[in-house]
């Protein structure tokens, strides 16, 4: 049995990288995540406010260069769902999306891509700054959102209507940016709010459908992150304070004894790089997996629940 | 703690979390179930691009991506946002602020991914967008008498779908009315008229088809239609009228009327009474 370590509470996540290896360095996959976010936004936002038409459209499907088409595959689901049989440019994009997803981890997109993401890391950074810890009591199973997933198609084909459309925070959000919010504010603040004050990664890592779906392509995606120096671990769990899936990490870097692989294969995993940043052990590392290779694909392998 | 009790404790809080997680989804999903019942009737304000499919189809098809938004040059489209009840993320206008202004090549079709807005649709002139409706007869102008036509001048499919037709003023008696008729088999819904209309309230409107059309009962035949078709009177032909009239008397009904063909009877005696020619005196005193 692996020894249980508690994290102490005085201690900030990532100290000892910043000092170590500098404030830069120890942001660099966080920095560079935030670009990513930002630069996809700003040439979707470059058309109406620079009549720079790059890209148009937002991220339910859009035209790049008046050629390449990408589509949501999430959203064309649901479209499929409510009975709904789209042309084949949503078909082509949603696929070109998709296959990019497969190779790079499919919730890449919630790390490299989602403008909620930059809403509940704010989110979850504040909870850890301000020592709020548990909640209202509230502690949610990680696979609710697989059944929120399972619901919004169940009711899609129910109302013949994308219903999850209605209220979807991330379409809500980059579509209210770039063709007017109205009071769609107060719903992504209630999604701030909920991670700050009700639920540790509530929104991201437990109810989310998108990011649920977007989990599945990640079954077999080779780019992963793998805990390759996990002999240099000093138990300092400062990445598990900071990975907003940490049930992902637990069975690659501890599971040495038992033959385990270090890869980090757990489809929940972001790739976001927060463990590279804040281990000053430089345990961590993006690398390839095999697909369909992996050890700790069952998800039973993983602790699917913890309480916050 | 044994190993026992923690895997069942374990268990236990479990399938505590994944109750609660279950009954949260659900309550979620009906929720949301019943707000897209609501939601779902576009308001009468709210018009759907050119070549838009029916309203049921067009929410299951419309991904919400805002291209056709994108690639109207006269930036007429929306995206209805979460306060309105337009379903969120879907594109409309709104015909008293602008108009479509029914460009020839439609660019915001081609610019629709997903066939939401239909493709087969090519030319603007088949586009329905919805029907105007001379809703206000007491607040047109044109119905006082006074001569405006404004909505007919601007309409782009200029003479066919609104016609002016004139009527006699009662009024004034000696002038005519100028009056706007639209006509659904050309009116495209484009909402120009309505935009243009010099009401404050508009007394013109665009409606969508289910509120601007009547549907006669499917049992209705107009019996002059049928005549046409059939090429003929479809029933046993007429026989001549009879006209129950006392002998000697006949009807004409072209024109001329009762016809007394009696022999005229010899004039009847004049009666009087003392003082009655006194009282035909008229106008004297
Ligand atoms: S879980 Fe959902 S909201 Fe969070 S980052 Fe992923 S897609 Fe965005
Ligand atoms: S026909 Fe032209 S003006 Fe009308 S909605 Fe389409 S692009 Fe805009
Ligand atoms: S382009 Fe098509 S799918 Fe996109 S918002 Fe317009 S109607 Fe909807
Ligand atoms: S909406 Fe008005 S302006 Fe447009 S076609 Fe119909 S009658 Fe003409």
């Amino acid at each position: 049995m692996v020894k249980k370590l508690k994290q102490n509470p005085a201690r900030f996540p990532g100290a000892e990288a910043i000092e170590n290896k500098g404030w830069i360095k120890a942001h660099r996959w966080l920095l560079l995540r935030r670009l990513s976010q930002l630069s996809i936004l700003a040439l979707f936002l470059a058309g109406p406010l620079f009549g720079l038409w790059i890209v148009k459209g937002n991220i339910a499907s859009s035209l790049t260069f008046d050629i390449l088409p990408l589509s949501d595959p999430y959203i064309l689901l649901q479209s499929l769902a409510a009975g709904f049989v789209p042309t084949a440019t949503a078909f082509i994009g949603a696929a070109i999306v998709l296959a990019a997803y497969f190779f790079l981890g499919g919730r890449i997109y919630c790390s490299w891509v989602c403008p909620m993401n930059i809403v509940t890391d704010t989110a979850g950074w504040l909870r850890r700054k301000l020592g709020i810890s548990g909640g209202l009591g509230l502690s949610l199973s990680k696979q609710t959102r697989y059944w929120l997933l399972a619901s919004t198609l169940i009711l899609a084909a129910i109302t013949g209507t994308l219903v999850w459309e209605a209220v979807n925070p991330v379409t809500l959000l980059y579509r209210g940016i770039l063709y007017g919010m109205g009071l769609g504010w107060l719903l992504i603040l209630a999604v701030f709010l909920f991670d700050l004050l009700i639920s540790k990664n509530g929104w991201c890592g437990h109810l989310c459908p998108m990011g649920a779906f977007y989990s599945l392509p990640a079954l077999i995606s080779p780019v992963r992150i793998s805990a390759v120096k996990r002999e240099q671990c000093n138990d300092c769990m400062d990445c598990f304070a900071v990975c907003p899936e940490k049930q992902v990490i637990y069975t690659p870097l501890r599971g040495a004894d038992q033959g385990i692989s270090p890869v980090i294969s757990s489809p929940n995993c972001t790739n976001c790089g927060r463990c590279i940043d804040v281990c000053n052990e430089s345990v961590f590392q993006f690398g390839l997996q095999q697909p369909f290779k992996s050890k700790s694909l069952s998800p039973k392998k993983e602790v699917t629940h913890e309480s916050t | 703690m044994s190993a026992q009790n923690k895997t069942a404790s374990n268990r236990r809080r479990f399938l505590k979390e994944s109750g609660r997680s279950l009954g949260i989804v659900m309550c979620l999903a009906l929720g949301l179930g019943v707000n897209s019942r609501q939601g779902r009737a576009l308001p009468a304000r709210a018009l759907r691009p050119p070549g838009a499919l029916p309203e049921d189809d067009f929410n299951a098809a419309c991904i919400r991506c805002g291209l056709c938004v994108r690639d109207c040059p006269f930036d007429i489209l929306h995206l209805a946002t979460p306060e309105q009840h337009i379903p969120t993320g879907t594109p409309y206008f709104i015909a008293r602020e602008k108009g479509c202004e029914m460009c020839e090549d439609i660019p915001c079709i081609p610019a629709c991914p997903t066939n939401a807005l239909n493709h087969d649709l090519t030319n603007i002139d088949d586009a329905r967008m919805g029907l105007a409706v001379l809703v206000d007869q007491e607040a047109c102008i044109a119905f006082q008498g006074l001569r405006c036509e404004v909505c007919f001048n601007i309409c782009p499919v200029r003479g066919e779908a609104i016609t002016l037709e004139y009527i006699h003023n009662q009024r004034s008696d000696k002038h005519a009315m100028f009056i706007p008729i639209v006509h659904s088999d050309s009116c495209t819904g484009c909402g120009k008229c309505e935009q243009a209309c010099i009401l404050d309230e508009t007394a013109i409107r665009v409606l969508p088809m289910a509120l601007a059309k009547g549907l006669l009962g499917k049992h209705y035949r107009l019996g002059w239609e049928q005549k046409q078709q059939a090429g003929g009177s479809m029933v046993t032909p007429d026989t001549e009228h009879k006209y129950n009239l006392p002998e000697g008397m006949r009807y004409d009904y072209d024109g001329v009327g009762l016809i007394d063909e009696r022999p005229a009877a010899a004039p009847e005696e004049a009666t009087s009474v003392p003082g009655l020619d006194v009282l035909n005196q008229k106008g004297k005193p």
